[in-house]
């Protein structure tokens, strides 16, 4: 198999965070394809049951068993490789678990009837996070007889980074909580694979002022924990202005040559009459103030000193052509 | 095109209409739901109104555009605020007054536990480790604890408004469940049958259920351990005077929520996932028969040249583009008086056509709401350019909800 250089050669879980809103299953979805290239064989799964991944690749809802869902892009040099997804719950990885280490397959189905899974899954905070962080683990660390681990990569749409923290600190939680119990034996597995340098913690953030801090605290966050890596901050959404940072900063002044504007206009041939040049002038500048701010907490991300990729807007909305140009931006940028 | 078009949602008559006494601004996260709850809450304070908004955000710059350094569990007042000038007159209305405050779920959690439990008994379930998971992260407890706080607000009667913003939940549904689902978690059968058999082993079907409940306290003690469990017993032990009261508290909010003078506004941005949420939030509250005011499309893009098609737009700019790359190839670049002129141009066109491009994706998305939800009045908020910052940036938004 090739190997491109990449910023993450040797991580094997991707864990995309971000503030509701910023598009982090997308970026999620996006980064699995943009690894899937080359022939890998990539995870994604996610835990909070939306079926954002479903609707995002648009295919029927998806079950507790990994489907493979798309090709990733191919290469010259290779075919793209296949992209499957999890959708990850708490009740069936209990299930699994159960049967897993103690056999218990009808016991485990029978109590899940009697709601006992729900209520253990709920009475125990920790517990929740636990299982679906271990089921993330498991598929990182899963075999496949001929050809070594059964995937190249996974990537986890994750709970949103006000929760980040606490979801994958797990081992603090549940030890709070059990003490001994076997969870707890189960929960130190999991930590082991969460805190290894396969596995690092990606913030998808848009260049505004709340989703940033955000991204500032979390990655802060992270650090006081010791050994969980914060990866890439992915900014979303971007879009240039093709503008000399002169009138740049003029356009968003309000104090463009409009005069220019309508010569311009008139060279290609379009009818001025209705104020064009007016109502073009006002579209500049709010674009203009805009990135002005954009600029400004771009510079407070740099401060995190964590790599950081920029993803194009996609005006039309996100579609699958769409999800694959986000993921060529990614392998561009050396995301993957 | 979409059909006819959603009737206008008139925020200012539901806020000018003293008998609404409750907004509840509701949706999924990353929409700008505290803002718009701040937004409101300033508009009807301006209009007269004596105002509390209960955020759940620690958004701190939206606590700086209010003049405070941070929000807490106490209502705490907000200076700057304007009085109107009456449309016709010379003298403003009598002025309102705006009071913001942040839920902080473990403080009201306790405070729920010290009013209802002895000293002792009180410091014993404070202490408990099962009791501080439960307060601080149980999944639930935050939207319980927000209902919880309303009806304390609206019991206090300080207010003759009161705006909520809900917690970023995982479906903004959440917020309607949660806590039914912690009150039934906490008063239910499971959990004492659990904890304390012994209490109900007379009875002859419960007795038949026990075995059954013995083999559940094994597979619980298999995943969580014994110590879980031992600490669950204590604190259900602890407390038992309490039951049933859970129930009860969620169930007068539920009902608050219900009464008239409750409005729910839901907002949504113009995109696929914020408004498919908003469509679950429309149709759970007419089954619940909540009385819902209508939906407020945020972030919606503008676009003032929007007579010049994205289309005609691109073309232009071709044009243009062609006539630089054109002089460029004839060495005519530095004499071309028309070059500056022309990369502005196309700057702009390109801009404007993207802008025209995400609008009309906007309306598509917007339309399959509209159309599935034809009778929901609907107001826009336009995209602002900039974060806001201040109250002016408040009061801006609070503008677009002027009537007619």
């Amino acid at each position: 198999m090739a190997t491109r250089d990449t910023d993450w050669d040797g991580v094997r879980l991707h864990v995309v965070t971000g503030k509701g809103g910023t598009g982090k299953t997308t970026v999620a979805g996006a980064l699995a394809l943009a690894l899937a290239a080359d022939g890998r064989r990539v995870l994604l799964m996610e835990v909070e049951g939306r079926q954002g991944i479903a609707q995002l690749f648009d295919v029927p809802p998806l079950p507790y068993a990994e489907r493979r869902i798309a090709v990733g892009p191919g290469t010259d040099a290779h075919p793209g490789g296949d992209v499957f997804a999890l959708v990850a719950d708490p009740e069936s990885a209990l299930i699994e678990y159960l049967q897993m280490f103690y056999g218990l397959r009808h016991a485990g189905s029978a109590l899940a009837k009697l709601g006992v899974m729900d209520f253990a899954t709920t009475i125990a905070p920790g517990l929740r996070d636990v299982l679906l962080t271990g089921k993330a683990a498991e598929a990182v660390r899963r075999k496949d007889g001929s050809r070594g681990r059964t995937y190249d990569a996974v990537v986890m749409d994750a709970p949103p980074t006000g929760r980040i923290g606490r979801f994958l600190n797990v081992s603090a939680e549940v030890s709070d909580l059990a003490r001994v119990g076997p969870i707890r034996g189960h929960a130190d597995t999991v930590q082991q694979v969460i805190r290894s340098p396969e596995t690092v913690v990606h913030f998808v953030t848009l260049l505004e002022e709340m989703p940033v801090q955000e991204t500032l605290d979390g990655i802060a966050e992270l650090r006081t924990l010791g050994g969980i890596r914060p990866g890439a901050v992915i900014v979303n959404m971007t879009r240039p202005l093709a503008l000399p940072p002169r009138q740049l900063q003029a356009a968003a002044a309000g104090k463009l040559d409009q005069a220019r504007l309508a010569i311009g206009l008139k060279s290609a041939g379009l009818d001025d009459s209705h104020g064009l040049a007016g109502a073009l002038a006002a579209e500049l500048a709010e674009q203009a103030r805009t990135i002005l701010g954009q600029e400004e907490q771009q510079q407070r991300l740099d401060t995190s000193d964590q790599p950081c990729y920029r993803l194009p807007w996609v005006s039309s909305g996100i579609d699958l052509a769409g999800l694959y140009r986000l993921a060529w931006a990614l392998r561009e940028q050396k995301a993957a | 095109m979409t059909g006819r078009p959603s009737p206008q949602l008139d925020v200012d008559r539901l806020i000018d209409d003293r008998r609404t006494r409750i907004i509840v601004c509701c949706g999924s996260g990353g929409v700008g739901k505290t803002t718009i709850a701040a937004a409101i809450g300033l508009r009807a304070a301006e209009h007269g109104r004596h105002v509390v908004v209960l955020t759940v955000d620690p958004a701190r710059r939206l606590a700086q555009s209010m003049g405070l350094t941070s929000l807490d569990n106490t209502p705490r007042p907000v200076r700057g605020v304007k009085a109107r000038a009456r449309q016709a007159g010379n003298d403003a209305e009598p002025g309102g007054s705006l009071h913001a405050m942040m839920l902080d779920m473990k403080r009201t959690f306790d405070e729920i536990v010290e009013a209802h439990a002895d000293p002792d008994r009180a410091a014993q379930i404070l202490a408990n480790p099962f009791y501080q998971s439960l307060s601080s992260s149980f999944a639930g407890t935050q939207e319980y604890m927000a209902m919880e706080k309303l009806g304390q607000l609206r019991r206090a009667d300080e207010w003759d408004l009161i705006v909520v913003d809900t917690p970023p939940s995982r479906s903004a549904l959440d917020f309607l469940d949660a806590p039914q689902r912690l009150a039934r978690f906490l008063d239910g059968k499971l959990l004492r049958l659990l904890t304390a058999p012994a209490k109900v082993g007379g009875r002859a079907y419960l007795r038949a259920l026990n075995a059954g409940f013995g083999m559940v306290t094994g597979v619980l003690t298999k995943i969580l351990g014994t110590q879980v469990l031992k600490d669950v017993q204590t604190f259900v032990s602890a407390l038992d005077t309490m039951f049933g009261g859970f129930r009860e508290r969620a169930d007068y909010t539920y009902q608050l929520l219900r009464a008239p003078g409750t409005a729910f506004l839901v907002v949504a941005a113009p995109e696929e996932d914020a408004l498919r949420e908003a469509s679950y939030f429309v149709e759970r509250l007419d089954t619940e028969r909540m009385p819902l005011a209508g939906l407020i499309l945020n972030r919606v893009q503008q676009v003032p040249a929007a007579h010049l098609s994205a289309a005609r737009s691109l073309a232009a700019a071709e044009v243009l583009q062609a006539a630089l790359s054109g002089n460029t190839a004839k060495g005519h670049a530095g004499g071309d008086d028309d070059a500056p002129a022309r990369q502005l141009t196309i700057a702009a066109l390109q801009l404007h056509a993207d802008r025209m491009t995400q609008a009309a994706a906007e309306r598509r998305i917007a339309g399959g709401f509209t159309a599935a939800h034809p009778l929901v009045p609907v107001a826009e908020i336009p995209a602002q350019a900039e974060d806001v910052h201040d109250l002016e940036g408040l009061r801006r938004i609070g503008e677009s909800f002027a009537s007619g």
